[in-house]
């Protein structure tokens, strides 16, 4: 595969336990555009441990995507260093890293993004088959994912037959289902109501409590004092990093929210 | 990912769009399809030919009496009256290449038994004439030379006449009526069915001893034709020179004047099918490969409508961590699946197709098993080839970009 070096172990055996989870080192991304170069990225650092909840926020523009799609290897820095577990993953192949979006990142997006015609236990089962996992485990762990999400009961259901924040839980699951080092949230609350957004949130705050590092991109507030620490950028910079004083918990807002029959 | 996943992956992206695929299938079925039965029944009639000729005996030559143009009308041929029994035994005495030569006449006439009668055609030959045939006799025997000398009044029946004249009762011994000339059957040939070269019934015919038919039924003392079979097939086309030359140095045919009589050659006739054959052959097949490559470029264009139409899916799959190669098999796949069944159900469409042309014609069937395998894999090839550019497409996509196409 190329990519043993990523594997934990080595990370750990090359880079001791003080290694971050995520180690960004002067992180520049400039697009052309026609002749005009974008600089949609001046200079990123940043270290996430692992176990952290954090949302990173800015306006339209404010280079946070670009910041996203570097996370989870969708994209390579035009310079700079991204360390993930001691690695460095910005020289990396394509190939290599369509393994690591595999093995270590499970993406969440704002419009669900599942396929279609697709019951919930096969759109689950999507990464696993490129992971040459056989049949018969897949499921059992699509089977399982679904169920921590609280779809046990809707496994053979076609999204079209499925709500907004069951299909976006759909799609945790499968971000899950390979059991990833990082979660990586793009607006996941975007396209759901308010009521569907907490419950979302609920789930990655179990998640999160359960050792899971998730990083959420979104530009409400309101979502983000769910999360620990908060991360505003604005015109390809880190204008603030700070943590969040007294998070907000995600099932005690619930209990004061009224129940919505859908 | 593992081929078989694959595969139900390609299986069921097709099953979604099924009136879609089965469009684009058509091409590929009508193509494979075409080429099949264009070869099956090509084949076939070249078979039935070669089979037909074959039968007739393939170092077998004709000799027939010329045509005659008299003042520029020509008056057709069997007209001359030069081709006489002395030419018959030159033949077999001084061509080297010869091995038999039997003479002949023929005329048609009313042939009555009790209450039955039929029109056919009495042809007046010698005994040798069954050998250079090689025609068997399905009872009786031929009749003799002594006959032939004597001028008897026997006759030998074809298997057409013997069905219309005695149906299922034994004719050998009964006497028939040949025009107004009683005639003892002493033989009835085997069936030989459809000559090759003029789709003529060879079993409707009556053979009676050569002199018998000229001095009896026709009065004439010239030939209508000489049958002679060469020593081997290869030495026919030597035995056709030397009886030119010989029947042109009898007849004192000056140099550069037409010859006064036609020889054909059996083996000239069944080369001259074969080739003809051949030439059908590719020509069809030359318009059922078009026929494929429109199929294959079917496959091309719904496979690129396909990948516009599925590039957030694609997106998605990358994501979550689909290689390029990944992609780029799963839409090769789709192409190949798309081309297989195309391929298989035209062969299905082929052989269905010949045999009914078959039935219609009567003609034999041959798919030889060879060109089943050689449309499958290049029906296969086709869509592989076709499907490249679009399955190519699919995996360069930029995933970020194809996550954001709406």
């Amino acid at each position: 595969m190329g990519v043993a070096s990523a594997s934990p172990s080595s990370a750990l055996a090359a880079n001791p336990p003080a290694a971050p989870l995520v180690q960004v080192r002067d992180v520049r991304k400039t697009y052309l555009l026609g002749e005009t170069e974008v600089h949609a990225l001046r200079g990123i650092s940043l270290r996430i441990e692992g176990g952290e909840f954090l949302a990173i926020m800015g306006a339209s523009g404010s280079g946070k995507s670009t910041f996203m799609n570097i996370l989870g290897c969708l994209d390579r820095p035009t310079s700079g260093q991204y360390l993930l577990e001691g690695t460095d993953v910005s020289g990396l192949t394509k190939r290599e890293l369509a393994h690591i979006r595999n093995q270590k990142i499970g993406f969440v997006f704002q419009g669900f993004n599942l396929l279609g015609r697709t019951t919930a236990l096969e759109n689950t089962e999507l990464p696993m088959l490129y992971s040459r996992i056989a049949r018969k485990e897949r499921e059992s762990r699509a089977r399982d994912a679904l169920t921590l999400v609280g779809l046990g009961d809707r496994l053979h259901h076609f999204p079209s037959q499925m709500s907004g924040g069951q299909q976006q839980r759909v799609a945790i699951a499968r971000a899950l289902v390979n059991q990833p080092r990082i979660l990586l949230a793009d607006e996941p609350t975007g396209n759901l109501d308010s009521r569907t957004s907490v419950e979302v949130m609920e789930i990655f705050q179990k998640l999160n409590a359960s050792g899971l590092t998730i990083i959420l991109v979104t530009h409400e507030p309101d979502i983000a004092r769910f999360t620990q620490r908060q991360i505003v950028f604005r015109d390809g910079h880190i204008r603030r990093d700070d943590p969040v004083s007294s998070p907000l918990s995600a099932g005690e807002v619930l209990k004061t929210m009224p129940t919505i029959e859908d | 990912m593992f081929l078989l996943d694959a595969f139900r992956l390609a299986f069921r992206a097709l099953g979604r769009n099924k009136m879609r695929s089965l469009l684009t299938m058509l091409g590929m079925i009508i193509g494979v399809g075409a080429v099949i039965a264009v070869i099956g029944i090509g084949q076939g009639a070249a078979a039935k030919a070669q089979e037909q000729l074959a039968a007739m005996g393939s170092n077998m030559l004709f000799v027939g009496s010329g045509s005659v143009n008299r003042y520029g009308l020509n008056v057709g041929g069997f007209s001359t009256k030069t081709l006489v029994l002395a030419d018959a035994r030159a033949i077999a005495r001084e061509c080297p290449s010869v091995s038999t030569a039997a003479p002949g006449v023929q005329t048609g006439q009313q042939v009555v038994f009790a209450n039955q009668n039929w029109a056919t055609q009495v042809m007046g030959t010698e005994p040798q004439y069954f050998e250079v045939r090689n025609w068997p006799f399905a009872r009786g025997t031929s009749f003799s030379e002594e006959d032939v000398t004597q001028s008897a009044t026997v006759a030998v029946l074809g298997d057409t006449v013997r069905k219309y004249l005695f149906g299922s009762a034994n004719p050998i011994g009964e006497t028939i009526r040949i025009g107004t000339l009683p005639f003892k059957v002493v033989g009835v040939l085997a069936p030989k069915g459809i000559s090759a070269g003029s789709n003529q019934d060879q079993d409707d015919v009556i053979f009676a001893p050569l002199t018998t038919v000229q001095k009896k039924l026709l009065g004439q003392e010239w030939l209508r034709w000489i049958m002679v079979s060469a020593t081997s097939r290869d030495s026919s086309y030597v035995a056709q020179k030397q009886i030119v030359s010989l029947l042109r140095d009898r007849h004192k045919t000056r140099p550069g004047a037409p010859d006064d009589f036609v020889v054909r050659n059996m083996a000239d006739l069944a080369d001259a099918a074969a080739e003809q054959g051949q030439v059908m052959t590719t020509l069809l097949t030359i318009v059922a490969g078009v026929a494929l490559l429109v199929g294959g470029i079917g496959i091309m264009n719904i496979m690129l409508v396909s990948v516009t139409e599925r590039t957030r899916e694609i997106g998605v799959r990358m994501a979550v961590g689909a290689t390029e190669e990944d992609v780029r098999r799963q839409f090769l796949l789709e192409a190949v699946v798309l081309g297989l069944i195309g391929g298989t159900v035209g062969i299905a469409f082929g052989i269905a197709s010949s045999y009914t042309v078959s039935d219609l014609l009567e003609w034999p069937i041959l798919i030889p098993p060879y060109a089943v395998a050689a449309s499958t894999l290049f029906a296969i090839a086709i869509a592989l080839f076709f499907g490249f550019y679009p399955a190519r497409k699919a995996s360069q996509l930029n995933p970020i970009e194809a996550l954001r196409y709406e």
